[in-house]
């Protein structure tokens, strides 16, 4: 069948879903936390260029620019919160970091 | 079966294995591969679109520095592999089941508003126009309508590599180093001293 | 007349606010002479306004309106000032004895740290006393009695680090109460009968409503009767009649002078007067004043049997206080109210004496109450003993019948006598009354000339072999010698008795004077020919009422009869006490069971503790530990404190501190709200 709108909107939601269970599925490395925030943007970006094409209107890859930029600063800052983070604690297990329990 | 519809289902089943192995890999080197391989066929799938400049810029600034900043970090810490998957299965079953309605929840979403939406009633995707490439279209709106959100965005850099610096910098001890401001606020006066030496025989403090 | 009598009556207030509020800053000396001089121009005053609203140029009664107090409706109370008979002669009374203790509290509390304080409140009182004798309606009446009530509780709980002290106090100011609130309601049911509290409006309106009924809870009352019923409950709380009479030994805590003041000459006989202003309103109340008769004649009988068993001075003459109290009240019951108000009038004065003259002699024993430790005393305190015995002679009615010459307590006592006699007729508890007075006069005479024979005769008990052990008998009234600690440097060693200053002496003298004369004085004008002229319609007599007539043509044996008991009661006291001295001693160790039932005060102490005070104790612990700890504040401040720190504790559970937690929250939350929203849109 013709590749519609629809087939790529919901390879987005599976990237997306993927990306959600992957922040909270894992226990021990924090790195993938990370990597996990780096596929729901990635599949944020598919939906909007899948839109903006479709809809004959180049702002949505303008947009999925700019939401490409946010995400590398992001990972740099996140990146450079896991070093301090390692640094202080000698290893990356988020397990133990429950120092905000209520 | 065309060409296109083949391409497409081999990109995507290979986007949603490697995201998936992201997640699942025991070695973060690996997770680290596996989602720039996701990238890869991600920017495949862009050109399939037609968004040719957005798929290289995916390329050049996602897998380019993204994830190699990435693997210098994994690569750095000193990270013990084997505690790593512990706890892992205890949840995934719950978080199968979520995830799965989240993604039909999103599929149905998708349908509905692919079929009823404003985009299903165009033809097709926008035909490429041969005099227009997809990077001279992005420039015509980008330096125009939206130049104040590209230098936001510049700006946004710019603060994150300040702030990268700034919580991982330090400074190790014993490594000498320049300070200009020292070196230029100096006085003749506290930077010479003038003795007077007898031909041949030295200086002795 | 007005500037005179408003001046008469607010210059102790004025004197009470200098030295209440300014007392530390003017200084002792200074205190103690402005109120004195206030008090003396009140009592100069007081007997100007006495002779001159009796015969002189103002004769005649008047009511000077002040200011409004309550207007609510048809409510109507103002601040006035009454002048007629009834109150002329009580401004003397209370002035004139208010006066003297000023005097007299300026030597016996010399060495008082807080004497400002002790003058103001004496001026208070008698402020209060004097608003209540000058009311002209019942709310400033009850003003007054209010007024009275606080003085006493200040005066007798003066010396308030005693811890006795404060107790008595509040004992006195609790069971006035009681009384208080009989009085209310005896005002409101007044009011509530009438429709008016003015004393002028309210006389002539009785008689038309003599014989209305009233029906409350279910049974008939006779209206008035219900009315002065209720008021004389009153009366019986302020003037320690028989149920209502537990403050008044116990009243003996405070200073003498006070104890002379108010429980002897004025605060005690607001009952009296009350009873006998309001006898318009008893004339007619024919039950109620069988009552007054029968409760005054107990009561005399009562308090004579407990003092003549009591070694504490103060406490004797504090039992015969409440006898002679008990002899007013049922004269003015058997309609003899011109009887019971002489009795007061001369009561004042030597019930007055008797109480500064015992203050004397403590004050010369260094503070020692108990009689069994004097003895002897005459030689020492000569001009204290002869006033005692003035004071004595004329309590136990000492004169000659025929020549009608006599000690001031002979024409009053007698005159209620020959009055209950003369009601006996028509009225069976009247002749009770009478057969009781007799008894009781006989049980004065003896308790009286105890204590005289005591005190200053016999051999002196307070020598050095008994000084180690001062005053510390089995009473509980021991603690009463702890006040004045700074008198006793000289322990373990005899300190001879020493007669008082000339500043007590003279108010002593000055009572004597009126102890002896005032009955001869003043007999025809209360009691006798003249009592109409004098008393002007002050006092109501109902037309049925000829008791005094008939009190005056009494047969001989009537008129012989208080004199005979009398001396009969003198001489077994001297049998008792100077012929065999040591016989009332060994009598009392024995300690046989009429002795102890007099000694305990017939138990009534022990009876009120069992029943109302522990009940009331019971309740009020189980209001405050149950009622208010457990409910109220458990349910209010505490439990929900309590809840909303659980319920927090539990629900803080929640934030376990893993971001991963919060993540998949969030997922939840982000699947449930799509799966609403899909399937809102799908309808």
């Amino acid at each position: 069948m013709t590749i519609g709108l629809t087939h790529y909107l919901a390879v987005a939601a599976i990237l997306f879903t993927i990306g959600v269970l992957g922040i909270f599925v894992n226990r021990k490395n924090v790195i993938v936390i990370l990597m996990s925030i780096e596929l729901i943007l990635l599949a944020v970006n598919i939906n909007l260029v899948a839109f903006s094409v479709y809809l004959h209107d180049v702002v949505g890859q303008i947009f999925a620019m700019f939401v490409l930029t946010v995400a590398a600063a992001e990972a740099a800052v996140g990146l450079a919160i896991l070093v301090t983070f390692f640094r202080n604690r000698g290893d990356i297990a988020v397990d133990d970091a429950s120092m905000m329990k209520g | 079966m065309d060409l296109q519809a083949i391409a497409f289902y081999l990109l995507a089943a290979v986007t949603v294995i490697s995201g998936l192995l992201v997640i699942t890999a025991r070695n973060p080197v690996h997770s680290v591969l596996f989602l720039i391989m996701a990238f890869f066929t991600a920017a495949v799938l862009f050109v399939m679109l037609g968004a040719e400049f957005l798929a290289m810029l995916l390329i050049v600034v996602y897998v380019g520095a993204v994830a190699v900043l990435f693997l210098f970090v994994v690569m750095m810490l000193d990270v013990d592999f084997t505690q790593l998957r512990e706890g892992f299965a205890r949840y995934l079953p719950i978080g199968m089941v979520v995830g799965g309605v989240l993604s039909v929840e999103m599929v149905m979403v998708a349908i509905t508003v692919a079929s009823n939406g404003a985009a299903g009633k165009n033809a097709g995707p926008a035909a490429p126009v041969a005099d227009l490439p997809n990077a001279e279209a992005i420039g015509r709106v980008l330096y125009t309508d939206y130049i104040y959100f590209f230098q936001a965005a510049g700006l946004v850099l710019l603060v994150a590599m300040i702030g990268a610096i700034v919580l991982t910098l330090r400074h190790r001890p014993g490594v000498r180093r320049q300070n200009i401001g020292d070196q230029v606020a100096r006085t003749p006066a506290s930077g010479m001293k003038i003795v007077q030496i007898q031909s041949g025989e030295g200086l002795s403090e | 007349m007005e500037p005179i009598v408003t001046t008469l009556v607010f210059a102790p207030l004025v004197g009470a606010l200098i030295a209440g509020l300014f007392g530390r800053r003017i200084g002792d000396l200074a205190s103690q002479s402005v109120t004195t001089g206030l008090l003396l121009l009140t009592c100069g005053l007081s007997w100007m306004t006495f002779y001159q609203v009796i015969w002189g140029a103002w004769a005649g009664h008047a009511t000077f309106t002040l200011a409004p107090f309550i207007q609510i409706g048809h409510f109507i109370s103002n601040w006035s000032i009454r002048i007629d008979t009834m109150s002329a002669v009580m401004l003397v009374v209370v002035s004139s004895v208010s006066a003297l203790v000023h005097i007299y509290s300026w030597g016996y509390m010399a060495e008082d740290p807080s004497r400002p304080r002790f003058f103001a409140y004496l001026s208070l009182f008698t402020f209060a006393m004097l608003m209540l004798v000058t009311a002209a309606d019942f709310m400033q009446l009850f003003f007054g009695w209010e007024g009275v009530g606080l003085a006493s509780y200040l005066l007798i709980g003066f010396w308030f680090k005693k811890p006795s002290a404060s107790a008595a106090a509040i004992k006195a100011f609790v069971v006035n109460r009681v009384g208080d609130f009989g009085f209310a309601l005896g005002i409101m049911t007044v009011f509530w009968m009438f429709g008016t509290i003015q004393f002028a409006e309210l006389f002539p309106l009785i008689a038309a409503k003599a014989g209305t009924q009233w029906t409350f809870i279910g049974q008939s009352w006779s209206a008035i009767d219900l009315a002065c019923g209720l008021l004389f409950i009153g009366a019986m709380g302020k003037s320690a009649q028989f149920f209502l009479h537990t403050w008044l030994p116990d009243a003996m805590e405070g200073p003498t002078p006070v104890s002379a003041l108010i429980h002897a000459a004025t605060m005690v006989t607001a009952g009296v007067y009350m009873v006998c202003l309001l006898s318009p309103m008893f004339e007619y109340a024919p039950v109620t004043k069988q009552i007054v008769t029968l409760i005054g004649a107990i009561t005399a009988l009562f308090a004579a049997t407990v003092g003549l068993a009591q070694n504490d001075i103060k406490r004797v003459i504090a039992y015969s206080t409440c006898s002679q109290l008990g002899y007013m009240f049922f004269a003015a019951g058997v309609g003899a109210y011109q009887a019971a108000m002489f009795h007061l009038f001369t009561h004042a004065f030597f019930k007055a004496l008797l109480f500064l003259g015992a203050g004397s002699v403590i004050h010369g024993m260094h503070h020692e109450q108990d009689m069994r430790k004097m003895g002897g005393l005459w030689k020492y305190l000569p001009v204290t003993y002869a006033v005692m015995v003035i004071g004595t002679l004329a309590i136990t009615g000492f004169g000659i019948p025929g020549v009608e010459l006599g000690f001031a307590g002979f024409y009053s006592k007698d005159a209620i006598i020959e009055s209950a006699w003369a009601a006996s007729g028509k009225n069976g508890i009247a002749s009770f009354a009478f057969v009781v007075g007799l008894l009781a006069a006989g049980l004065t005479a003896f308790y009286s000339w105890r204590l005289a024979f005591m005190t200053f005769h016999g051999t002196a008990k307070w020598d050095s072999a008994h000084a180690d052990a001062h005053g510390h008998d089995d009473h509980a009234h021991d603690a009463s010698h702890g006040h004045d600690d700074h008198a006793h440097d000289d322990h373990g060693h005899a300190h001879t008795p020493h007669e008082s200053p000339l500043v007590m002496l003279v108010p002593l003298l000055a009572l004597a004077v009126g102890a002896i004369g005032a009955g001869y004085a003043f007999v025809e004008n209360f009691v006798g020919e003249h009592r109409n002229e004098f008393w002007r319609g002050a006092i109501f007599n109902a037309p049925t009422n000829h008791v005094l007539e008939h009190a005056h043509h009494a047969p001989e044996w009537v008129v012989m009869a208080p004199l005979v008991v009398s001396m009969t009661g003198l001489a077994v006291a001297i049998y008792v006490y100077l012929m065999n001295e040591g016989m009332g001693l060994r009598v009392a160790s024995r300690g046989g069971p009429l002795h102890t039932f007099f000694y305990n005060k017939w138990f009534f102490d022990e009876l009120y503790e069992a029943t109302f005070v522990r009940a009331t104790r019971f309740l009020g612990d189980v209001f405050w530990k149950i009622g208010d700890q457990k409910i109220i504040d458990g349910f209010g401040p505490d439990g929900v404190a309590a809840v909303s720190a659980s319920v927090g504790r539990r629900f803080s559970k929640a934030q376990s501190g893993y971001v991963y937690h919060y993540a998949f929250v969030m997922l939840l939350g982000v699947a449930g709200l799509l799966s609403y929203a899909l399937w809102a849109w799908a309808h």
